[in-house]
């Protein structure tokens, strides 16, 4: 029981309160929006839960070695998973080889060389851009671009073009990623080698990138994880969603897991849906090591300046 | 030099004033760290009262205890016995929000709400369930607060349009609109350019009518000035390398400035240190 | 510092490749400067495709049909391309996940910012960005597998296909990034603000909806219109769950297509260049781009607009 302190003025006599602060309301509304915030919290946490558990319920009963080892068949009980599995990983290495150069090069020049001019905003502003266009627009892009214009080089609706359009997706991200890793090294260290009579790429080249190898490794792994759970952009390009061979160059079809799982849930057949839960299991289960191994390298390797 | 030990016996107003506000043996903690130790203090009724000392006493800390805002930092705890109008205001048993109704606080920093004229001042009046007219309380606050004629064309723009100075007007404007019995302000000048400091200076003459007023201040001329007493606060480093703050000395401000019993004040006030 | 400076003040053993690493710097300069130019190029490339062929596509199909017909039959004998019958499937979908999003992010954000403690904080943000990171594909599969069967207990009439439960799903997606936006904007509220209203007795509560949000509200704003723009760009769930039905109308319980099912349809097949179906994918992209991106450029001009400076 709380005492009411203003009560008290008004049987002195003294001053004439004007105020009924009605706390006892006012707190039973503060207890409601309280309860409100913490169950909109549950709520979005119950329903990942939700997600997870139903996932795993449908998908754990025909996740085995034969399902990660065999290619898929119009037969879900004989359906496996490995064309795909193979093509993600084909489409993240090519993705990372890609990026990786692009987008710490141009990371690098925009935080370190570019001066203020017209063309550093105009690319600061059209990444900020990027990132809000639909990815499958991308696809569309990648469609024209890579899959019909470059056919000659890239073999038309091939693990190459794939690659490229998602490249293009996640270089913003990369980019962004490399200029907040640099930006958390401090000047202290760039003077100090100045100093030293170093130019500036010196510096960076043995300085400062070095430092910052940990932050722009985490923004990469997380930049590829986002990739490879991509579906839209892939099939735009021309995936193929029955493939039953694996990859043999660049300019090879191929499919990827978002693929396959995409094509397995669209499939009247229920056996087919189980064998899609499987195969979620393992792309989340690929996300999560990724995600994890990010998280590891951000909290052990980035030195606090 | 010596670790000086807080004085106790300096603290009680010897003249037959109603006091207001009283404080028995109050500690702060952040943590474990003991931010200020020991302090005794009464503050009478319709007086001014500055807190001075060197940054880092705890000047500002025992200010809001006044106000129990220092229950709004987790780690903070309060000991010790604080009295408002006889009654304690410590402990569960009463509520901060209702004791803040009627012990105000203007900070160091303007902080209008990002919302008009008139909403900033009719915020806390609307929230504590003002029954008056809202039309009068705008301006007779606005006019406590001498700033009536300089904004009452222009209730509805955004408060955060005014200068540095009127700014801090319309924050004493809001506090005094939910009819406080104490007004707290922590430095309320230390951010106004000479011109502002005097308004405030001038406005706080006549809100003493009124109102009980605690002044925390870095300015010593300032302290001077407005206040009718002065409590000194210093603080020693301690073992884990922070600091202790603790009253020094209270007295009218005029022996404070001119005949300081204690040795640290006189160096204090005659600039020495700080 | 030029070369003969150089050797004057440092004789002897020093002979520093000045120039060589001058040079090497100027290359490693203009690579990279490339590399950042491949963005714009990006950019140049979206463009260019969507412009070409949606130029191709109004030669065969006058634009005033494009945006007044009612029907949506790309792949009929007797074909009629009304996109506002995408356009209205994909906002009535918009609109359900902004709906579930509103509630759920803000008051996630209100919740982490103001409520939780930072051991709790610690805890729930990781969550919620496991939330973000799923992929679309299997918020697809929840929404068609698990949520619309459920629902189809409480409501009969619910279709196997229907926008409800992409709705539904698509604002568990989108959650995560209003609430993480949010929070920022939340956070950013100085300190002196809140102080400022609880020394007015006013309560928690009463701090956070009377102060801290309208002093957030420019960047609470623009991360709904980041929302809903991510919203209308979905295509896996809407996909999946939505079906493939072009039909004008807001009737969430029957299946409906949008504009990025529509686009998924086309290019799972074959539309060999130079069709109609083909261009028509180019006409639906061009679409749905301008849509996104005035909701991008809303949102960031809304921020820079009505957001309130503290210093």
């Amino acid at each position: 029981m709380k005492t009411d302190v203003s009560s008290r003025v008004v049987d002195k006599g003294q001053k004439q309160s004007h105020f009924t602060a009605n706390l006892g309301s006012r707190y039973t509304i503060d207890r409601i929006f309280k309860y409100a915030a913490w169950g909109a919290t549950g709520v979005s946490i119950l329903i990942l839960v939700w997600l997870l558990v139903t996932i795993v319920a449908d998908g754990i009963g025909t996740l085995n070695w034969n399902f990660i080892t065999s290619f898929p068949s119009r037969r879900a009980e004989n359906a496996g998973i490995i064309a795909a599995l193979v093509g993600t990983v084909w489409v993240m290495c090519l993705v990372a080889l890609f990026t990786v150069p692009l987008g710490v090069g141009a990371g690098i020049f925009l935080e370190e060389f570019a001066e203020d001019n017209w063309f550093t905003r105009l690319v600061e502003i059209n990444i900020g851009n990027l990132a809000g266009v639909p990815s499958i627009i991308y696809g569309l892009l990648g469609l024209a671009v890579f899959a019909r214009i470059m056919q000659p080089i890239t073999g038309g609706r091939s693990v190459l073009s794939g690659s490229l359009t998602l490249s293009l997706l996640i270089l913003p991200v990369v980019i962004v990623s490399t200029r907040e890793a640099l930006r958390a090294i401090p000047n202290s260290l760039r003077l100090a080698g100045y100093a030293l009579g170093a130019t500036r790429w010196q510096v960076i080249w043995s300085h400062v990138l070095p430092a910052a190898v940990p932050g722009i490794l985490t923004g990469v792994i997380l930049a590829l994880s986002r990739a490879i759970g991509e579906t839209a952009p892939l099939i735009a390009v021309g995936a193929a969603v029955f493939i039953s061979f694996l990859p043999e160059g660049l300019q090879s079809q191929f499919t990827a897991m978002p693929i396959q799982i995409y094509n397995w849930v669209g499939r009247p057949q229920e056996e087919f849906h189980y064998i899609a839960a499987s195969g979620i299991i393992v792309l989340m289960a690929m996300l999560l090591v990724m995600n994890g191994v990010a998280v590891y390298l951000r909290n052990h390797f980035q030195k606090d300046f | 030099m010596p670790t000086p030990l807080p004085s106790t016996s300096i603290s009680e107003v010897s003249d037959s004033k109603t006091i207001a506000l009283q404080m028995e043996k109050v500690s702060v903690y952040y943590g474990s760290n003991l931010a200020v130790k020991d302090v005794y203090l009464e503050i009478p009724e319709h007086e001014i009262v500055a807190f001075i000392g060197p940054s880092g006493c705890g000047k500002s800390t025992i200010l809001r205890c006044f106000n129990r805002m220092n229950d709004l930092i987790p780690s903070a705890r309060v000991d010790g016995r604080i009295l408002f109008d006889g009654e304690e205001i410590t402990g569960k048993r009463v509520d901060p929000v209702e004791l803040r109704r009627r012990v105000g606080m203007v900070f160091q920093k303007p902080n209008p709400f990002p919302k008009s004229i008139y909403d900033n001042i009719t915020f806390g009046a609307r929230i504590n369930g003002y029954q008056g007219n809202y039309d009068e309380l705008v301006e007779r606050s606005l006019r406590g607060a001498a700033l009536w004629d300089e904004v009452k064309d222009k209730l509805q723009e955004s408060g955060l349009g005014l200068s540095g100075g009127q700014q801090q007007r319309l924050c004493i404007a809001r506090a005094i609109a939910i009819e406080p019995e104490v007004i707290l302000m922590d430095e309320p000048c230390s951010a106004l350019d000479p011109i502002s400091t005097i308004k405030v200076e001038e406005l706080m003459h006549e809100l003493k009518e009124r109102y009980t007023i605690v002044i925390v201040t870095h300015n010593m001329q300032q302290a001077s000035r407005v206040s009718d007493r002065t409590a000194f606060f210093n603080a020693v480093a301690t073992d884990q390398g922070g600091k202790m703050g603790y009253l020094v000395e209270y007295n009218h401000t005029q022996d404070i400035f001119s005949n300081p019993k204690e040795e640290y004040t006189r160096d204090y006030v005659s600039g020495r240190f700080g | 510092m030029t070369d003969n400076v150089t050797g004057d003040i440092a004789p002897g053993s020093w002979s520093p490749k000045r120039d060589r690493a001058k040079a090497i710097q100027t290359i490693v300069k203009i690579i990279f400067g490339s590399f950042a130019a491949i963005s714009i190029l990006t950019t140049i490339g979206i463009l260019a495709t969507l412009i070409f062929e949606t130029i191709e596509f109004f030669k065969e199909v006058p634009i005033s049909q494009f945006l007044t017909d009612t029907r949506w039959t790309p792949l009929f004998a007797s074909k009629q391309f009304g996109i506002f019958v995408l356009v209205s499937a994909t906002m009535m979908i918009s609109v359900i996940s902004i709906m579930v999003a509103l509630p759920l992010g803000l008051l996630s954000a209100i919740c982490l910012s103001e409520y939780a403690t930072p051991r709790i904080r610690r805890i729930l943000k990781p969550m919620l960005e496991i939330l973000a990171g799923v992929p679309t594909v299997v918020y697809g599969y929840f929404a068609l597998l698990t949520v619309t069967p459920f629902l189809q207990i409480f409501l009969p009439d619910l279709q196997g296909f229907n926008a409800l439960s992409a709705g539904l799903v698509l604002g568990i997606m989108i959650t995560p990034m209003v609430a993480s936006l949010s929070e920022d904007a939340l956070y950013a509220v100085p300190r002196s603000l809140k102080d400022g209203a609880y020394a007015l007795g006013a309560t928690k509560r009463e701090t956070v909806t009377s102060v801290v949000l309208p002093a957030a509200l420019s960047g609470i704003v623009s991360s709904l219109i980041l929302a809903t723009s991510r919203a209308v760009g979905e295509t896996m769930i809407v996909t999946l769950a939505a079906g493939a039905n072009p039909t004008l109308g807001f009737n969430p319980f029957v299946p409906v297509m949008t504009m990025t099912a529509f686009i998924v349809q086309i290019t799972k097949g074959d539309a060999p260049y130079g069709t109609i179906e083909y261009k028509t994918l180019y006409a639906v992209g061009m679409t749905l781009f301008i849509m996104t991106f005035a909701l991008n450029i809303f949102s960031f001009w809304f921020v820079r607009r009505f957001r309130e400076k503290y210093d």
